[in-house]
This record gives C-alpha cells, sequence and structure tokens, in this order.
C-alpha cells in the first residue's frame, strides 16, 4: 500500500466516523411532538400541529412554495375553512448560512408566500398576520444542511 | 536625496501602497517595509510613565503599551533593556542611547491621581532627534483609562498620520441562552473591555445597532411584541423609543452622517424597500421601489451616496444610488453574493460580507467596486463596522451549531486579526466614534 492510498482509506475511515460523531451531535428540536397527539380533539390547536401539519420548508435563498409545501398548506386551508373561529400567524424563518439583515427580509418574503398561496385558497386575509424571524429561531441547530434545511420554513400558528 | 525616517515610512504605509507608488515611485525601499507580508512594525521605547505614585505610573503605561502592541504597527522594545526605566518628560532624551535600544520613537510620561488624573505624553523621533508631539490631559477620578486611551491615540496619531481609535467604545449584541431560543440584547463596553453595561433587557431581541455621528444616539433593530421595529435609544439617558409604525416590519436601520435623519428598510407584502426619514418627522421618503429586497443602507459620510445590497439582479449584490434614491448601480461583480456594505469613516472604502465556496469572508471595495480586498475568511463572518480613524474593522464570526458568535478586529490590509473579548457570545459590532 503506497502512501496515497493509505492516506485515501485513513480519509474514508475519518470521514465516516466524522459523519457520526455530526449525526450524534445535531440535536434537533422536533417540530411536534407526534407521540404526544394520539388522541388530539377534532378542531384543536393539537389536531392541527399533529393531522394538517404547521410547517413548511424552502430551498436555500427561495420563497417558491414545494409542491409538497402546497399539500400542506392545502390542508391548512380546508383545516381552517372547518374551523373558522381561529386566526393564524405565520412565522417566516431562514436558516443560519445568510446575513442578518437579509434573513429578516427572506422570511418575510416567505411568510408573505404562504399568506398569499392560503389566500389563494379561500382563508380569510383578515384572518392572517405574519412575521419574520430571520435566522434568529432555528429548530435544529448543527453545521450541515440536514439542518438548515429544517430551518429554511414558515410556520403557521393558530390561535 | 534625504533619507526618509522610520517613521515618515509608517505614515506612507499606513496610507496605502498605491498611494506611495504615486508619491514617489523611487521609494523602494520604504514600499518593501510597509507592504503586505513584509510589513515591518514600527520599534518604540515607552518607559514606566513617571509619577508619584510609581504603581499607577506604571499601570497607566501599561495601558497604553497594551494598545500601541495590539494596533499592530508597532513593536514595544522590551521595557527591562530600557536604558531609564521610568520616563522623564521634562528633558530631552539622548536620542544616540535611544537609537542604540533599537527604537525609532520613544515616549515620555508623567501620570498623577490626586482626586483628578492627569496626564502628560511626549512623543520623540529618536531618528530625527526632534518631538513629533507633546500633549496634557485631564479628567475627573474615574477617567484614568480614558486618560490613557487619550494619550495612545495621541502616539498613534503623532506616529501614523492617522486619526486614534483607542478612546471609544463598543455596542454589540450580548447572547445567551440556547441557540434555538437565544437572548439577544444590546451591552456596550469600552474598547478594552472594560465598563460593560446592559442597554436591552433581554425581553424583546434586540440587534443591529449603530451610533449616531456625535456617538449619543443608538438606531437599532427591536422585535416589538414579535415585530421588527426600528429603535431610537440615547445613552445618557437610556431611553428607548420606536421610529414610528411603517409596513409590516422597519428593520436596518442607520443614521445620515449628520445625525438628523436614518435610512432603514420597510417590509410590506414581503417586498422590502428602502426608505429615509428626518427624525421626529414621521414621514417616510421612499428611495427604492418593486419587489425585491433591497437593504443594509449605509450613507458616505459626505452624506450624497447611499451604498445598499438588493437582491434586484437575483442573488445579493451591493449598489450605489444618490441619496435621495434612484440611479442604484451595483458595484459588486465576484462570485458568490455581497451584503453588509458600510462606507467607511474617510469614505475611501466600503467594508462588506461575501459568501462564496461555501464559506463567508469580510472585505473592503473601493466606492466605484474596483480594488477588492477579502481581509478575513471563515464558515461564517459578518457585520463589519468601522473604527472612526477607517483603518480598522470589528466584525464577527460564528462557529456554527450550539457554538455563538464572537467579536474579531482586523485592519483594512487584512493583518493583526484579534479576538474581542466579550463576557458572552457578541455579535452586530457597532464601533463608536472618538469619544473626545
Amino acid at each position: 500500500m503506497n502512501i496515497k492510498t493509505l492516506s485515501a482509506s485513513f480519509f474514508r475511515i475519518f470521514a465516516m466516523l466524522a459523519l457520526v460523531v455530526f449525526v450524534s451531535a445535531c440535536a434537533r428540536t422536533p417540530a411536534t411532538d407526534l407521540n404526544a397527539g394520539g388522541t388530539a380533539a377534532a378542531g384543536s390547536q393539537q389536531e392541527f400541529l399533529v393531522t394538517v401539519g404547521d410547517r413548511v420548508f424552502f430551498e436555500t435563498g427561495s420563497s417558491v412554495i414545494s409542491a409538497t409545501g402546497q399539500q400542506t398548506l392545502d390542508k391548512q386551508a380546508a383545516w381552517l375553512s372547518r374551523y373558522s373561529n381561529y386566526r393564524i400567524m405565520i412565522e417566516g424563518h431562514a436558516d443560519e448560512r445568510g446575513t442578518r439583515e437579509y434573513n429578516i427580509a427572506l422570511g418575510a418574503r416567505r411568510a408573505a408566500a404562504v399568506v398569499n398561496y392560503l389566500i389563494s385558497r379561500g382563508v380569510s386575509s383578515t384572518r392572517i398576520t405574519s412575521k419574520s424571524f430571520g435566522k434568529e429561531r432555528p429548530v435544529a441547530v448543527c453545521n450541515d444542511i440536514s439542518c438548515w434545511s429544517q430551518n429554511r420554513r414558515s410556520v403557521t400558528v393558530v390561535n | 536625496m534625504k533619507s526618509l525616517s522610520r517613521r515618515s515610512a509608517l505614515k506612507l504605509g499606513i496610507s496605502g501602497a498605491a498611494m506611495l507608488a504615486a508619491i514617489n515611485p523611487a521609494l523602494a525601499l520604504v514600499k518593501i517595509t510597509v507592504t503586505g507580508g513584509n510589513f515591518t512594525p514600527l520599534p518604540i521605547a515607552i518607559p514606566n510613565f513617571a509619577s508619584s505614585n510609581p504603581a499607577f505610573g506604571q499601570q497607566m503605561s501599561d495601558i497604553v503599551r497594551s494598545n500601541l502592541k495590539g494596533s499592530g504597527l508597532f513593536s514595544l522594545i522590551d521595557t527591562s533593556s530600557l536604558p531609564q526605566n521610568v520616563g522623564n518628560i521634562s528633558a530631552n532624551p539622548d536620542f544616540s542611547i535611544w537609537r542604540a535600544t533599537g527604537a525609532d520613537a520613544v515616549v515620555m510620561g508623567q501620570v498623577e491621581n490626586t482626586g483628578q488624573i492627569e496626564g502628560s505624553v511626549r512623543v520623540w523621533d529618536t531618528q530625527a532627534a526632534e518631538q513629533v508631539v507633546g500633549k496634557s490631559y485631564a479628567s475627573n477620578s474615574s477617567g484614568s483609562r480614558r486618560i490613557a486611551h487619550q494619550i495612545s491615540d495621541a502616539i498613534y496619531t503623532s506616529l501614523t498620520g492617522e486619526g486614534g481609535y483607542f478612546d471609544t467604545r463598543i455596542v454589540f449584541v450580548a447572547e445567551t441562552g440556547p441557540k434555538a431560543n437565544r437572548t439577544k440584547r444590546l451591552a456596550i463596553m469600552d474598547l478594552d473591555g472594560s465598563n460593560l453595561q446592559y442597554l436591552t433587557s433581554g425581553k424583546t431581541l434586540a440587534l443591529t445597532p449603530r451610533f449616531s455621528a456625535n456617538g449619543k444616539l443608538l438606531t437599532y433593530l427591536n422585535f416589538d411584541n414579535g415585530l421588527p421595529r426600528v429603535y431610537l435609544l440615547d445613552l445618557a439617558s437610556g431611553r428607548q423609543q420606536s421610529i414610528g409604525n411603517f409596513g409590516q416590519m422597519t428593520f436596518s436601520p442607520r443614521f445620515s452622517p449628520d445625525g438628523r435623519s436614518l435610512v432603514f428598510s420597510v417590509e410590506q407584502g414581503g417586498a422590502t424597500n428602502l426608505y429615509a426619514m428626518a427624525i421626529g418627522s414621521n414621514k417616510p421618503s421612499q428611495l427604492t421601489s418593486g419587489s425585491a429586497i433591497d437593504t443594509g443602507a449605509s450613507y458616505s459620510p459626505d452624506g450624497q451616496k447611499i451604498a445598499f445590497e438588493s437582491d434586484r439582479g437575483g442573488s445579493q449584490q451591493i449598489y450605489i444610488m444618490g441619496a435621495g434614491g434612484g440611479g442604484a448601480q451595483r458595484i459588486s461583480y465576484g462570485k458568490g453574493s455581497y451584503s453588509t456594505p458600510v462606507f467607511s469613516p474617510k469614505g475611501d472604502l466600503i467594508a462588506f460580507t461575501r459568501q462564496s465556496g461555501g464559506q463567508f469572508h469580510v472585505g473592503t471595495m473601493k466606492p466605484d467596486g474596483s480594488s477588492e480586498r477579502i481581509l478575513v475568511s471563515s464558515f461564517h463572518a459578518e457585520g463589519p463596522s468601522w473604527a472612526p480613524n477607517g483603518r480598522v474593522i470589528m466584525f464577527f464570526k460564528d462557529p456554527g451549531g450550539n457554538s455563538g458568535p464572537q467579536l474579531y478586529s482586523v485592519d483594512v490590509w487584512g493583518r493583526n486579526e484579534q479576538k474581542i473579548q466579550t463576557p458572552t457570545f457578541a455579535s452586530d459590532p457597532a464601533w463608536s466614534p472618538l469619544l473626545s
């Protein structure tokens, strides 16, 4: 085994170890505690969290709502039309791989995209408010894309 | 040809190699001395300051030595090897003895602490055998560190030809608690880390503080009832108030050079545009329009232009326009995206954050976008703020994950990067003007 292959295999082992360490070090705050939601009452905030889903995710730097995101928002709109006593706050968020002020604006742009989509699905604009947290309130904390992709999100808070 | 003293060489070096070449291309020796990695700090001797309380004299001279060494422009001759342990401001130094220590400059000081603080300093050029500067200071009994910083500024200015920056304060965002729910509040401290005070309670997120030109006011972003709003804070009284509710959110504020108005971003329906408003007028005027994100505005020191970042072309880039809005011209053209432009107080450079190749960089460019220079590259570096002399930049770096940001400084030549000690994680530094 020459030096080159030795160092290559060394690198592979190191990379694997690093991956293991990374995954275990990646502390994720779950979006919702799914186990606690087994008996969510119909029309409750808990039902919204568990069976509808309160968040959609975005690509880096983008405010385009994905097909998956549209499905979630369609369910949100249907639920909100059934339970018309709720108002909603749309929170826009960005990941940490951007500058602070731009990310506040980017979170707002994502929130606005969600607001517009929900209005297009029949939710009254008078029931909706929105705000941006920029990159200040991550839910997933680690140094790779597995966390960043969870933080590029909008969250629909019903109250 | 009259030979150039090394002190003069330092002055020219601070001005930059390009300017040096313009002055006299024949001064090749000097150029080697002061450009790039070959920079040689100016050797300087500072015996302990004379005082009827020798411990006080040593304490004050220690602060001065620490300041000058920290600037990266001076090398301090070991005090134990000096021909004279304690300075004497009354006599002319014996220059041949001081030249023998290798010192190009020698500093003599005297300080007294008798109810009030008094300090005097004389700086001598050992090569030219002449006094460079002589100054005296006084303050009340609590001002001893400031006197030491003012003496440091006098020495720095006399030897470099640039303004000083030691008698300044830093406002920053002090960060505590878990990353997902971090408390972020404004704190102020002297540049050397002493006299730290918190300015906001931490109940709301407070971000991006900026000083007014006279150093008496701050403007910052406060999440007032959860919504980002531009606030003003009077440092003397501690009074804090919103500038008014415009659009969905207001953020990214900065003072005009005359301190009378603010420029800031207003978000409405996902579009973010720039507005300017005379403080107290409650009548913002719109500077940019469209559906893009326009933010990070910064006035040129003459108040005539505004640099800002916009993603109107697809990615974040830096633009310059007239202070009244309109005619924006893109000036950043390197790979990746550019953000957080800030005009130097001298107006000769714009500091920025750049993202490229999976890294963050802090750098400078001329206001026409030319002569880009990357000063720092890191996993995450952001948010440059200028020292009042326009020759040092403070910013923050964040290693990511559960860790947090820390403040750093670097000079405009990309040398002398230093960590600024803070008691907690810290971000968004704002460097005050000189306090006096």
